[in-house]
This record gives structure tokens, sequence and C-alpha cells, in this order.
């Protein structure tokens, strides 16, 4: 059972091989029994999750149930949940219980989802290893020696261990795509306003983005159908029709024009990562592509230019997080500073504290026009890269990843080394497009991410061309050992 | 040496929506504590903001009252700073694209002339929450009912040169956003406050002195006084041989001193930048022309026609139509009497006079236009006297009711039976036996004068309630027969 796609359990359901009380009993019982591993999860829900399969299996005994009826699946901790406490790996929200859902969450409730729990993740989506978290880093199934990757690295690892069969994540800078590469998922960060972000806890508000991490593009653009679409609460949302994403997943790939940028393969580049790439371009080829290189020119400057607008934004966006009204608050605070400076020192950690800084200090009188105004210009430039590019082919290919998953403790004193993990994932959240990572090759035992790139809103295309990969091939399925 | 001071002033005027800015929680005013905050208002994580298009229209007929440039494009931007009643930690304003650009008004002197204040721009912010310190000792309550109110802040060229000319043009200010309805202008509870950058400078000097901000003071008169206040004391200060220092300042109403609250080295460095969560705000022209297109009446086109519709002279047209609530009122009574006259002596006099010792707004008053319209009728139909009128005003003031409902109860009709009056004229003139003396023997020519006696006695006996006119006669009658 554990080992079935969302769309396969879905068919069970339908079919009555089991009940969604049953399976989420099933997956809980294996969380318990399992997660102490991984430490994929940092709250369970198990009873409202019982009563939330109960309410799906009435749902569906009256002949009222749809798509997503009774399915189950984790939330990363960044989502808002009501009655549930929503940490975003912080300290800072360890006793927070959010009095409203996520416009997300909203949405796969109404849908009848089962929501098995909230995911381990790093601390305030900064991070990609999960080792910032508070709660400790989730582990890599394939190797609990490694980091599951980051941010929502949780969400990769509980999926990847089979703890749950899909879970929600927010990329910032890779943080779906690259968590899903280096657990071997498939992971979609949507365009820039397809998801709405009411209550997804912000970490830089004009590149975050929620999506879907899946085994399988099929469950991916099951997961999609339900989060996508308008939300007059964020403002950034766009209004435009949702289509329904699993429509197109079985168009073939004839005359698919691929682009695989010379950028996304420099010389040192892992080579068994460039081969397992090179050899799903092969495959996309015997599927009737064709293949040109193109240019992303401005690549090199996506990290800097990132490294200002996020933490600028997070700078910003984390000041509400002040001992004030909800959250960490010191104690016996002497006076107002003293309230803050102890409840912001003692409740972040390290990692948010330096981009905090980092943030503050662009934007601070003098710097502002050397700094955020400059990145903001070469974010410009990136997004243009992209768009010419996408003149001419349809998807652009490349590695998620520079290598595959790397051991705890690695990188965690060389904050810079850390930063350039996302250099392949961070150009697009500045150009706003969508892409997806699916596995398409194993090292040492470590699976290898291929990340597709597409145009404004052309989720559709990247799902059908990651799904038809995965008709055609088996990556998909490998599951770690002991799994 | 003769100084010269000089005058800009910020002006926070809290728009009239119904909801926030940001957000859908409710804005009226005096709710209980926290009660009208929502999540966005209480800043809890992944709340976002929602714009409301309502401040963007009452900024746009703002802008175009005012005869300025508005910004086709403007962007909202955080102002990051850290208070407790400032629950994201930042205010979201404009600094960069402000809606409203370059504008100006003109204000009247008391000369009689005319000048014209320059407005640099005005731009949408939001209002922060209160701090409670009284209540609770040793603690401070925040309360958020306030956090979110959409202002828009009215930023004007240093172009005054008095505090005389500040409060002209506050007023004006104060009499473009009622007319406008986009505000209630109430000072007191806040919706409209005003902070004071003020310097001085030898007369003649081209460079601007050191200014000091004097930050919310909430009533014209206080403006007025913190102004003076502060240009003496920086006049003082430089004659001594000191320096004025850039600081901000508060002013204490009940010391009336202003006294000094942060220096600007003390002054945050606020990190502007634009808010990644808001869109910019784009209009073209048609939403504009649309707004123009339905302007109401702004105060100078309603002096103007105050003059010419009801013969007002200037000053009266201009104290009438000042304040939005103030014209509608006179217009209303002016109406329900036909006189305009005896409408604005009664505005500007009785009226007035009530609200400042009972230190109200028109807004506020307890007598209605229609009821003091009511009460002019009785006037004009001479059931009741302008005397016992200001009687009556004072029953419908305290205890309310119309002007009918207090002459009939309290039995104030004007007694214009020529028989009764005869008989009371009688046992006067029977009664002062050494008044009527001193008539009968005076050279006819003083006698008009004496006959105020009589008429003061007759009011008397009748409570007031006789008609002046017929006594008169009456006693003019009987006395000058006594004469013969």
């Amino acid at each position: 059972m554990f080992d079935k796609t969302l769309a396969e359990l879905a068919q069970g359901l339908e079919n009555g091989d089991f009940s969604s009380v049953e399976l989420t009993q099933a997956y809980l019982d294996r969380i318990a029994a399992e997660d102490g591993k991984y430490n994929s999860f940092i709250t369970v829900t198990g009873e409202q999750a019982l009563e939330q399969a109960k309410a799906a299996d009435e749902a569906r005994a009256t002949g009222n149930a749809g798509a997503f009826t009774g399915l189950p699946i984790a939330h990363k901790d960044i989502f808002c949940t009501e009655g549930v406490r929503t940490s975003c790996a912080s300290k800072m929200l360890d006793n927070f219980v959010s009095p409203y859902n996520a416009t997300v969450v909203n949405k796969f409730n109404t849908a009848g989802a089962v929501m098995l729990g909230k995911t381990n993740m790093d601390e305030f989506a900064m991070g990609s290893s999960n080792e910032s978290s508070f709660y400790g880093p989730s582990k890599n199934p394939w190797d609990t020696d490694r980091v599951p990757g980051g941010s929502s690295g949780g969400s990769a690892a509980a999926v990847a261990a089979h703890l749950a069969p899909a879970a929600t994540g927010t990329d910032t800078g890779g943080s779906i795509r690259q968590p899903a590469a280096l657990c071997g998922i498939t992971g979609l960060k949507p365009t820039y306003g397809r998801v709405s972000r009411f209550g997804m806890i912000a970490f830089a508000s004009s590149l975050d983005q929620g999506g879907p991490m899946t085994r399988t593009a099929e469950d991916a653009a099951m997961m999609l159908n339900v989060m996508a679409g308008f939300d007059p609460n964020d403002s950034t949302c766009m209004q435009k029709d949702v289509p329904d994403y699993t429509a197109d997943l079985s168009k073939p790939l004839t005359g698919l024009k691929i682009g695989l940028p010379k950028e996304f393969f420099p010389d040192d580049l892992n080579p068994a990562v460039a081969q397992q790439v090179q050899a799903a371009i092969k495959e996309y080829e015997a599927l009737g592509a064709t293949v040109k290189e193109v240019s992303l020119p401005n690549t090199a400057l996506a990290i800097p230019a990132y490294y200002i607008i996020a933490p600028s934004e997070a700078s910003s966006n984390l000041s509400r997080f002040d001992g004030v009204r909800y959250g960490y608050r010191c104690e016996n605070p002497v006076d107002l500073e003293d309230l803050y400076k102890r409840s912001r020192g003692e409740g972040f950690g390290p990692e948010v504290k330096r981009r905090i800084m980092v943030g503050a200090y662009a934007l601070s009188e003098g710097f502002y026009d050397a700094y955020y105004k400059k990145a903001q210009q070469i974010r410009r430039l990136i997004k243009q890269d992209y768009v010419n590019a996408l003149n001419d082919v349809d998807v652009i290919m490349g590695p998620t990843t520079p290598h595959p998953a790397f051991k705890l403790g690695e990188k965690t004193s060389d904050p810079v080394a850390m930063y350039m993990e996302d250099i392949f994932t961070i150009s697009l959240n500045l150009a706003g497009m969508p892409g997806i990572s699916i596995p398409c090759g194993m090292t040492e035992g470590l699976p290898v991410g291929l990340q597709i790139i597409g145009n404004y809103f052309a989720e559709e295309k990247l799902l059908n061309v990651a799904h038809q990969f995965q008709v055609a091939t088996d990556w998909h399925k490998k599951t770690p050992q002991g799994i | 040496m003769e100084w010269e001071a000089v005058i800009g002033l910020e002006i926070h005027a809290q728009l009239a929506t119904n909801s926030k800015i940001f957000s859908g929680a409710s804005t009226a005013f005096g709710a209980e504590p926290n009660t009208q905050a929502c999540a966005v208002d209480l800043a809890l994580p992944g709340t976002l903001p929602v714009f409301n298009e309502e401040a963007l229209r009452m900024a746009v007929k703002f802008g175009l009252a005012i005869d300025a440039n508005i910004g086709r494009t403007s962007v909202f931007d955080r102002k990051n700073y850290f208070y407790p009643d400032l629950p994201k930690g930042y205010q979201t304003s404009q600094l960069f694209f402000p809606i409203v650009g370059e504008g100006h008004v003109d204000i009247t002197l008391e000369d009689g002339t005319t000048k014209r204040v320059g407005v640099t721009r005005a731009h949408l912010e939001e209002d922060a929450g209160k701090s409670l310190h009284d209540e609770f000792p040793g603690m401070t309550g925040i309360d958020l009912n306030r956090a979110g109110t959409p202002l828009l802040e009215i930023v004007s060229e240093p172009d005054m040169r008095s505090a005389e000319e500040a409060v002209a043009y506050v007023r004006k200010i104060h009499s473009i956003v009622t007319s406008l309805g986009i505000c209630d202008g109430n000072m007191a509870e806040g919706s409209f406050r005003c902070d004071c950058n003020v310097s001085v400078r030898l007369k003649g000097e081209e460079e601007f002195g050191t200014r000091t901000e004097t930050k919310n003071i909430n009533s014209f008169r206080f403006i007025e006084k913190a102004i003076k206040g502060e240009i003496e004391r920086q006049i003082d200060l430089i004659e001594d041989g000191g320096r004025v220092v850039q600081e901000t300042r508060l002013y204490d109403a009940n010391k009336n001193e202003t006294r000094s609250m942060r220096s600007k080295e003390e002054a945050n460095d606020y990190r502007y930048f634009p808010c990644p969560d808001l869109l910019p705000i784009v209009i073209d022209e048609d939403y504009i022309d649309v707004i123009r297109d339905n302007l109401p009446e702004l105060p100078d086109a309603r002096k103007a026609r105050f003059i010419e519709e009801y013969t007002l002279s200037d000053y009266d047209a201009m104290v009438l139509s000042g304040d939005h609530h103030m014209a509608t009122y006179f217009e209303t009574v002016a109406k329900t009497a036909k006189d305009s006259k005896l409408a604005a002596n009664w505005v500007m006099g009785e009226l007035s006079k009530h609200l400042n010792q009972n230190d109200t707004t028109i807004a506020d008053s307890p007598v209605s236009a229609d009821q003091l319209g009511g009460l002019l009728v009785r006037i004009k139909d001479n059931t009741i006297s302008g005397n016992i009128a200001k009687k009556v005003f004072e029953a419908m003031w305290s205890e309310g009711g119309t002007a009918d409902e207090i002459i009939e109860a309290k039995g104030l009709k004007q007694v214009t039976d020529t028989g009764a009056i005869e008989k009371t004229v009688d046992e006067v003139i029977a009664n002062c036996t050494k008044q009527v003396e001193q008539y009968t023997s005076a050279e006819p020519e003083k006698r008009g004068k004496m006959i105020g006696f009589f008429m003061g006695q007759v009011m008397k006996a009748t409570g007031g309630k006789a008609n002046p006119g017929a006594v008169t006669g009456i006693l003019k009658k009987k006395l000058d027969a006594l004469c013969d």
C-alpha cells in the first residue's frame, strides 16, 4: 500500500479496496514506527487526520467524493493550520497555534484531503539541507547520514520514505526542487502567482511559491489541481483559469524542443550527475524531442542577486516576530528594547539571524542603490535571459543540483558553499517561471534530479514532459533500501 | 534683528472608509480594544495585505481638489521600524511613487489677501495601533483597533511664515477633506492630525534655519499655540547664543510648551523598499475623469456661491463655507427659515457660542439644522421674539425637542392680542407714577429713549411674551396721551 501513488490510492478508495480511515491509520502507524529514523514530521495530527478520513469515507458513501477525497497528505510546517502548531521549524513559533488556515490548506480540506501532519523544514525556509530546523535535521531516506535537502526537506523525506504519499512544499530559491532531487521524488515549483501565498509564512514574498512534492508527475498534477487558483487574499496571486493539469499528461512529445543552457553544465559539475542528465536527455530524444543549446548568460549573477533580494525581504517579513503578540518571548524583559533584542536573539537560529542582518544591511540608507536596486536590475536581466531562451525552445533542461545529497554537517560551517547548492534552481525564482525536478538516475546509491523549466504558466507542459519520461523509465519507482 | 519663521506641515487625515486599508476589519472609532483587529491587522504569520480601493478613490479626489498631479503608477513601500503598536514591524506607506504629487491651496490671510501654499505630495499609508500606558500599571497595553486605518499624509511646502498662516492652511485642508467626504475631520479623536516643521531665520536670508518637528497636535488652537511657542523658543535660543537642534518635539497642551522627544541622531533608518506583497497601483485617465466629474462642491466655490446666493458678506461666507458640516448646516437652516441673514447670525452667533462652550463640533450639535430652522421660522412669523428664541434655543440644546414643542410646553408664545397688552400697559402706567411723571415733564424729543423703561416693565410682566412692536406702539400712544 505504501508504494502506491496518489492516483493509485484514489483508485483504491474508489474501488472500495480500503477506506480512507484504514489508509490514514496505516500511514499514521507507519509514521509512528519509522519516522524516528528520518525526523520528517514536526507534528503528527493523528486525531484530526482520522476525523477527516471518517468524513471522507462518509462523503464517498453518500456519493459526494471528488478526485481527492480521502487521500492523505502532509503539509510543510510553513502553511498555517487552524488549531495546529505552525512552527516554521523555529523556536520563535514553537508555541504558535494558528487561528486560521492557509488558503492552500483550506483548498485541500475542501477537496476532502486528510492531513497526516506538518513536515520538517529549514527554519523559516532558510537553508538547503534542513539542518537549520529547531527540531533537528530531517534525514535523507537513501542514506540517513546525508541531508534530504532544503528547505522542504521534511516533505521530501516523508514522501521518499513512504510516510506520506505526497506533501506540500514551498520554493523560494529551490526549496521544492532541490530536496526532491536529493530524495528521488518529483517536485514542482509553479509560476509565481499560480498558488496563493496567504497563510504561507513569508520568507521572501516576491520569490516564495508553494507547490506539490510527490512520487510522480501525475500525482503532482492532481495536487496542483487542488492548490492552484486565484485567491482574493493574495494580491500577487494571478486571476487566471486553472486547467485540469491531468488532462494533457499523455500527449506525445514528438517535436518537443529542448534547450540546454551551457551555463547549467559547467566543467566542475559532478560527472555522474552530468552523465545521468545527458542520458535522460537522450531518452527524450528517443521520445521524439529535439535538443539545442541555449544560453542564460546572467546565471552567475543569480546567487549574488538572490542573496540581496531574499534577505532584504526576509529582514522586513520577520520583523513581526517581536515577542509582543505571539510566539517566543524572552524571560523577564527589563524594558522594551531588551524584550525585542532577547526575544529575537533567543528565538531565531543563526542562519535566520545571518539573513536578517544581511538584508537589513542591504536596505540601509546609503547602501540601497548599490545593493537592493542593483540586485533588482540583475533580476530583470535574468528574467529576460529566460524569456529569450524560451522563444526558441519549449522547455529548458539541466541538472537540478550540482551533485547528489551531501553529508549532514558537511556544509554547515560554510554558508556560501551551502548557498551554491541552489545554483541551478535560484535563477528561476528570480524569473518567476515554473520548474519541475524529477528523478533521472542514480549515482553511488543516491538519486539524481533532472530539472525541466518552462514559460510562465506552462505547468501543463512541464507535467506532460515529466510524465512522459516517467512512462518510459523507472527512476521514479526506485525506493531507498529498507522501505 | 527681525526674525522670520518658516513653517511646513504634515497632515495625517484618516480616510473615511468603512474597512481598513489592507484588511476587511471595521474602522469605526471607540470600540473595545482589539475587537476591530483581524488576523491581518494583528500581523499573524502568513497574512497578506489586500488594498482597499476606496482609499485610492479618496486620495485621487483630494489630489484633484488641490489641482495636483495624480500618480498614474503609485507604489507602496515598507517603512521598517520596531514599535509595539506597529504589529508588522513596518508601516506600509508610499515613499518613492506617491498617489498625489505637487498641488496647491489658496489661503485667505487676516488682511483679506490670498496666499498660495504648495502641497509637495500626499500619499496613502496605514495608521498604527495605540499604546495604552495608564490602564495597566507597570505594563503597556496595545490596542490594534486603529492599526491599518487608511491615512492620507499631506505634506506641504515650507511656504508658511507665521502661526496664523499655518492655521489658515490647516483649516483649508480640513475644509477640503471634509467637503470631499473623505475624512470626518474629528481632531479630538485623531482623525485629522498635524505635525509642524518650524525653523526661524533672519528676515531676508535665503538659507533655512535648522528645523524642529512638533508632532500630533490635535486642535487648531493648539497648532497656533505650539507654533508660536516653538518660534519664540528658537528665537530666544539663538539670541542667547545657542543653536537649534534638529529633533522631534511633543506639544504639551497643559503647559503650552513643546519638549524634546528624540534627536536626529536617535532617528531610525527606515530601510524603505517597495512592498513585495502589493502590486503597483496603475490608474488610467478614465478612472480619474469619472472621479473628477463627480467631485462635490469645494470650499472656494462654495464661498463664492454663498456670497452670491445668500448675499452674505465676504467674512460671513468664509466662516460659513469653511467647514463642510457648518456649510451644510447653514444651508439647511437658511432654506428652512427662508432668511439667510437670520440663519447666518444664528449659526455664527448662538449656535457657535454653544458649540465652543461645550467643546463640541457642529457635526455633534444636539440641535439639528432642521430644528434651528424651525426656531427661526417662529421668529419670522412673530410667534416669539428674538430674546425668547434664545431661551427656546437654550432649552433645545439642553433638553432636546423642537422649537414648537418647547414654545408650547413652556407657554412662550408671543402675545399679539392688543387687548391683553393694553391691560398690562395700563397696569404698568398705574404702578410707575414717578416714571410717568418724568416722562410727561420731559422734552418731547427725549421721551423716545425713556420709553425703554416702560417696555422692560411690560416685558417683565408678560414674561417676555408680548410682541415688542405692539407693546411699543401702545405704550407710546398711552403715554403721549398723558402729556397733553
